[in-house]
């Protein structure tokens, strides 16, 4: 039986436990839509979520990350992550009070796991998707090096990396708006 | 045309007046080609019919490109103070993307459901237009929309500078609801992740609730399909909610469990505080303002009459009103409000006026029907400092010069 069938199946039978047609607010399923088969569903690429969810197998250390970061992200992030010219990726350890804030992966990120999801998706920023998991993990480890959050031997993999505590992880707060008493004038 | 073509033509003319004008001493005066009464294009054939239209040679608002380093991960802003109504031509409609915009063709484009779902389905573009569809106008509006306003005004920012990262258009697409109803999400679910087709594969986690709510799946804008700096040929509209979260070039939505922490809801669209601490999940657009004509960079003629025009939005409803002053802040009157007011879509304000050619500022508020009133900028200011870059939605005031050059102030 192909997929198509399959899901045409089970509209099938949902329209008929719905009844006679339509329930209040509520369309009918339509059936439309391809069954996805799981392996397909791994064709269409990771995503990471921060208890770790969606990591595949791989791993690095920092050691092993140096020259592919030197080489894949040194000339837009610099060879500290600091100097640019792009986006500072180290650094900025507690200058989020400040005047002048630097947010970068240490000094702001809540979870690690971001890293691994992004690097995998976004960069490098030329040349996005080029990278196998395990150099994603190999640029994430050095990264994460940078910012003095894991050592050189330290082996980053799916296990590890939801673990490492973020320094900002509880720097964030919900949404607290309406927050702001507007000038109040004479209303018409 | 020559001025020597005109006056043979309008010689062989059906109407007397003309050939009176172009004979005797009249004609050194009362050229043809500039009577005003009748113009030139009344004299020779126009252009003939066309597949897809043009804008008028002479009208030439464009986007303004935010610089960059990238021109891929970059903004242009929409000229808000050239246009009238309130829905913005698909053509001017605001851009920001982070890695370009993919050419995509709507035949081998798939939309994937999965995760905590009965089902992971998959559906094609043709598929998606089976389905029942719904259409509705709402603005889109980037979160750094407003930012030049965490800093103090510079004269010669303008309304376009300002403001230009905010559209309005009328969306077509299927509700979410029915989508996630197809694939049946089940027990746990209470967020999805939303991902893009472009080069970073843009993703964003999405309350579940607000996606079963009024959140669209669109291929539709302002009567065609979406432009590609829009989406094309599928993005998700999430209305009243910052633009960023709106996922373009929509290719997979993820049920799950729990916000996924992605880069753009953590790194960036974050509201850092003057404490260090930052605002996660700022998904709204507070209610907003500004006057487009008169506005920064324009100038008055002469005293006399003018209509104040503008846009006013709020991401949490209707606007309710609009407060204009005219004294720079002194007393506030309402503004007539464009019917008819839809929630979470731009509003055009208007407010008559006259000039006496004596220095002044112009600025608006708007009241959305929850109540929420646009703040001045010192009051934003005392609440969350100048650090938090996004979601700033102070008045904003316009100086009339006593030369009538209109120029950007605060108020
Ligand atoms: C051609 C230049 C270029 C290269 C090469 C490059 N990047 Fe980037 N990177 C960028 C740009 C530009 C951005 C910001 C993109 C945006 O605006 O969304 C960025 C953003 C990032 C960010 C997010 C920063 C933040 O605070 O949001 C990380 C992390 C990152 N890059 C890591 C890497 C890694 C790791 C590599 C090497 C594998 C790499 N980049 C290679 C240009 C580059």
């Amino acid at each position: 039986m192909s997929s198509r069938s399959l899901h045409a199946g089970i509209a099938l039978v949902t329209v008929a436990m719905l009844g006679a047609g339509k329930v209040e607010g509520q369309t009918l399923l339509t059936g439309l839509g391809r069954l996805a088969v799981p392996s397909e569903l791994e064709t269409w690429g990771a995503i990471v979520g921060p208890d770790g969810a969606g990591l595949p197998s791989g791993r690095a250390t920092a050691a092993e990350g140096r020259v592919l970061y030197d080489r894949r992200c040194a000339a837009c992030h610099g060879l500290t992550g600091q100097e640019g010219p792009d986006a500072r990726l180290a650094g900025g350890r507690d200058s989020l009070a400040g005047d002048q804030p630097r947010k970068t992966v240490g000094s702001y990120w809540p979870a690690a796991t971001t890293l691994w999801d992004y690097v995998n998706r976004a960069m490098p920023f030329d040349q996005p998707g080029s990278l196998t998991s395990d150099e994603v993990y190999a640029a994430v480890a050095y990264v994460l090096f940078l910012n003095d959050l894991v050592d050189e031997q330290d082996p980053v993999d799916a296990d590890s990396l939801p673990r490492i505590e973020m320094p900002n992880r509880a720097g964030f707060v919900d949404d607290p708006r309406p927050d702001v008493v507007a000038a109040q004038a004479p209303r018409p | 045309m020559t001025g020597d073509d005109a006056r043979t033509k309008a010689g062989h003319g059906r109407r007397g007046f003309l050939k009176a004008a172009t004979l005797g001493s009249a004609a050194a005066v009362l050229r043809p080609s500039t009577l005003l009464g009748q113009p030139r294009s009344g004299r020779s054939l126009g252009e003939g019919v066309g597949g897809y239209g043009d804008r008028s040679p002479f009208e030439t608002t464009l986007r303004r490109v935010r610089g960059s380093r990238y021109a891929q991960a970059a903004g242009s802003l929409t000229p808000l103070q050239n246009l009238n109504g309130s829905i913005t031509p698909s053509a001017l409609h605001f851009e920001r993307h982070h890695s370009g915009i993919p050419e995509i063709d709507p035949s081998e484009h798939r939309l994937l459901i999965d995760g905590l779902v009965d089902r992971p389905l998959v559906f094609s573009l043709a598929e998606l237009q089976r389905m029942p569809a719904v259409t509705r106008t709402y603005f889109v509006e980037c979160s750094g929309n407003g930012r030049v306003k965490w800093s103090p005004a510079e004269p010669d920012t303008d309304a376009q500078a300002a403001f230009g990262m905010t559209s309005c258009s009328e969306w077509t697409g299927v509700p979410v609801s029915a989508l996630l109803r197809e694939v049946g999400a089940s027990a746990g679910a209470s967020w999805v992740v939303a991902e893009g087709a472009d080069a970073c594969r843009m993703t964003r986690s999405v309350p579940l609730d607000k996606a079963m709510d009024d959140t669209l799946v669109a291929y539709g804008q302002n009567g065609e399909a979406l432009r590609p700096a829009q989406g094309y040929p599928l993005r998700l509209l999430i209305p009243g909610w910052e633009g960023n979260i709106c996922v373009k070039w929509l290719r997979r939505l993820r049920v799950v469990d729990q916000s996924y922490l992605t880069r753009e809801e953590t790194a960036k669209y974050t509201d850092l505080m003057p404490n260090g601490e930052a605002r996660q999940y700022t998904f709204v657009m507070d209610a907003k303002s500004v006057i487009t004509r008169p506005s920064g960079g324009q100038q008055l003629d002469e005293p006399g009459f003018y209509q104040i025009s503008g846009l006013a939005w709020s991401g949490r409803g209707r606007v309710q009103r609009v407060e204009v002053t005219t004294d720079g802040g002194r007393s506030w009157a309402e503004a007539q409000l464009q019917d008819p007011v839809l929630p979470l879509a731009h509003t055009r304000f208007r407010f008559d006026w006259s000039w006496d050619g004596s220095e002044t500022t112009l600025a608006s508020r708007c009241i959305d029907e929850t109540g929420d009133v646009q703040p001045s900028r010192a009051a934003l200011i005392a609440a969350r400092g100048t650090q938090s870059s996004y979601h700033n939605n102070a008045v904003q005031g316009w100086r009339i010069g006593r030369d009538g050059r209109v120029e950007n102030v605060d108020v």
